[in-house]
């Protein structure tokens, strides 16, 4: 195979070796105590994560450490197939180990709503609310991840979920919003810094959970309890994200990275 | 009067902890009965079926007519003090560490002449209320106390050895975000423990009662999941070398038997809390705890584990959750075993249907989480063991002391849709 010196890859090894592209970890640590979604205690719940020491240089294993790790497919920074969601478990190549891998590293838009919603916690992102960033930032180009920005993952303990006794209350898409995505700009999948891709009182909007219900309907995927979003441009970013390859897996926890050309953050 | 407990000063960093010795120990196997009565708090000894000779100390034959069948019943706790002297030397380690002390023989009003530790405040002659309690060795002793409460009389040094007074002690309060941790952390304010330690798990998510918790006198809220191993270990590793008392009051309880489940998730939750749980409480906080059991006034002394009475035959009602509890007990009575010997009392309290929401559609008599508390606190200050708390617990014990299988039998049934 002869060594091929020029072209796109290699002019981003170029970058990346220079420091021109960098590397941003959008990941939270995988923590026994950080926040997992609560659904009413009647129904199954998600496993927050776990780790029980298999071997720690001791009479279990004198040379070596290693542990045995536990989590649902929803703990911490992690993915949702379209087989998550009732409307979308019909559809081909639904799960994560189905997903085509091209899905997992693609241009990535970051509509900034951080100001929006430190003022209002339930903060809903509508479509003329997209079109007005669009206006700044071009069209939201068909098959790019969309990541909504709202620095909620600088909150940390009971702020993070923000749970009341009506529920959760943190940001997230309209429902038309989410229409507006699939429809208008048929984008590869959408993510949030909250605990879900849904806002925390979205049970209450039509339909239900808009997020999940409409983009895992139309095949979308979704990416939740991400960070370091302020450190990404609203266009030109590449996001990488695969998923563990877990059959019939509806998610995965999951690291999330994001290539940035430097200068234009 | 006896000469009110002070609080114990700072530990001198510079000694070594004493190590516990224990009391005499060996007993028959006739007389493990009066330990296991002692260890309930009730005073217990062979009565003969054919002649109502009371028999003391425990026998094979009854010494009047040589009957064999002696029945253990619980007699009258009243006697008088005939003679009594003060031990100022001994060959044994644990009372030569604790001289002086006073024992004396006691005429029960029952009959028999006793051997018994004698209350401070009790004089020459006079007549004494008397209580059996298990010792540090774990073994059934007698005590005579005055007949008529006086000043500071639990403070009594030799009381106090039988004793697990929460009162200057630092407690270990596992979930607190209940109404029974809370009503539990109530109770340990009111009687006097110097310090409670409250675990919160998962404090990103609000609870009922929370301000009013980091309110009461002496607590602190600590992070404690204990259905996460590096969780417990934090905590123990902060704490575990001044937690005297440890009382778990974490629960995962719901209602449904095997087939009603869907799959193992339930199931594998209950077990996480109450089985896996008090398995990481045990190993982070065991050790330290057992090799503090002689460590002054403000030794560690107890160690109390909150279970269904369905822990001692399933009801399948609350099938699974049930399994865990069985599955807790039955560990308890290893961790009975691993502080034999340590002066730490393991303190079992079978409860009957508990009074909250997931046993919200069950029929009373049920038990209210207060109640549950105050009979903790009551066992703690008593010395007392093994408790059964509600008129539903007292009749399953009742019954599986009868016979465990019927009691299986007519738990079935009850499932079956029959009475029980």
């Amino acid at each position: 195979m002869s060594k091929k010196k020029s072209g796109a890859l290699a002019a981003l090894a170029t970058a990346m070796s220079s420091g021109d592209v960098e590397t941003v970890d959008l990941t939270h640590t995988l923590d026994s105590d950080f926040p997992v979604i609560v659904l009413p205690p009647e129904f199954g719940q998600c496993a927050p994560f776990r780790a029980e020491v298999v071997s720690r240089y001791d009479e279990r294993g004198p040379g070596w450490y290693w542990q045995n790790i536990s989590m649902c497919e929803h703990t911490g920074t992690h993915f949702d197939a379209p087989i998550h969601w009732i409307s979308g478990k019909d559809l081909p190549n639904a799960s994560v180990d189905a997903i085509p891998a091209g899905a997992f590293v693609r241009p990535v838009c970051v509509i900034d709503c951080s100001k929006e919603c430190a003022e209002n916690e339930d903060f809903l992102l509508t479509p003329e609310f997209i079109q007005a960033w669009e206006k700044e930032h071009g069209q939201i180009p068909a098959g790019d991840w969309v990541l909504l920005r709202s620095d909620w993952s600088k909150r940390s303990g009971a702020a993070y979920l923000n749970m009341r006794e009506d529920g959760a209350h943190s940001p997230g898409p309209s429902a038309d919003a989410v229409k507006f995505l699939v429809e208008e700009r048929d984008i590869l999948g959408f993510g949030t810094e909250t605990v879900g891709t849904d806002a925390g009182q979205a049970a209450h909007l039509s339909p239900p959970y808009p997020a999940h219900h409409l983009f895992h309907g139309a095949g979308k995927y979704g990416l939740q309890c991400l960070r370091n979003l302020d450190q990404l441009p609203p266009t030109g970013a590449i996001l990488v994200c695969p998923p563990l390859k877990i059959k019939n897996g509806s998610g995965s926890p999951l690291r999330v990275l994001a290539l940035v050309e430097r200068g234009i953050a | 009067m006896t000469e009110l407990l002070q609080r114990p000063p700072k530990k001198d960093p510079q000694k070594r902890t004493v190590l516990p010795t224990s009391p005499p120990s060996a007993r028959s196997r006739k007389a493990i009965a009066f330990s296991t009565a002692a260890a309930e708090g009730r005073l217990a000894l062979q009565i003969c079926a054919e002649c109502d000779h009371v028999i003391y100390p425990a026998r094979e034959l009854c010494p009047k007519c040589w009957s064999m069948d002696l029945q253990w019943q619980d007699i009258p706790d009243g006697g008088e003090l005939i003679t009594e002297t003060t031990l100022r030397t001994s060959a044994n380690t644990y009372f030569r560490e604790r001289m002086p002390w006073r024992i004396g023989t006691v005429r029960l009003d029952a009959g028999p002449m006793v051997l018994a530790h004698i209350h401070g405040d009790v004089g020459e002659y006079e007549r004494v209320t008397m209580i059996a309690r298990t010792d540090k060795s774990g073994q059934g002793v007698l005590m005579a106390l005055p007949e008529k409460e006086t000043a500071n009389m639990a403070d009594d040094k030799q009381l106090r050895a039988l004793t697990c007074d929460p009162r200057h002690r630092r407690v270990l309060v596992t979930d607190g975000r209940t109404q029974l941790g809370q009503c539990t952390v109530n109770a340990l304010a009111n009687a006097g423990a110097s310090k409670i330690f409250v675990g919160i798990a998962r404090a990103w998510r609000p609870y009922d009662g929370s301000a009013e918790l980091a309110a009461v006198s002496g607590v602190e809220i600590m992070p404690l999941d204990i259905t996460d191993t590096i969780s417990v270990n934090e905590l123990a590793a902060e704490i575990g070398g001044k937690t005297d008392i440890l009382i778990n009051t974490a629960e995962h309880v719901r209602p449904g038997s095997a087939m009603q489940r869907h799959g193992i998730l339930t199931a594998r939750d209950e077990m996480e809390t109450n089985y896996f749980g008090l398995m990481r409480l045990i190993q982070a906080f065991g050790p330290g705890m057992r090799g503090r059991g002689a460590d002054g006034d403000n030794s560690a002394c107890a160690w109390v584990n909150l279970l269904s009475v369905y822990a001692l035959s399933n009801w399948s009602v609350f099938g699974t959750t049930t399994a865990s509890q069985a599955a807790a007990y039955s560990l308890s009575q290893c961790l009975r075993g691993e502080f034999a010997g340590s002066g730490v009392k393991v303190v079992n309290v079978l409860f009957g249907p508990l009074e909250d929401s997931w046993r919200q559609p069950l029929p009373p008599p049920k038990v209210t989480p207060k109640r549950l508390a105050d009979a903790i606190v009551h066992a703690l200050r008593q010395g007392i063991e093994n408790v059964t708390l509600g008129p539903v617990a007292e009749d399953i014990v009742r019954r599986f002391r009868d016979d465990p299988f019927v009691l299986e039998r007519e738990l079935m049934q009850a499932q079956q849709g029959q009475a029980v």
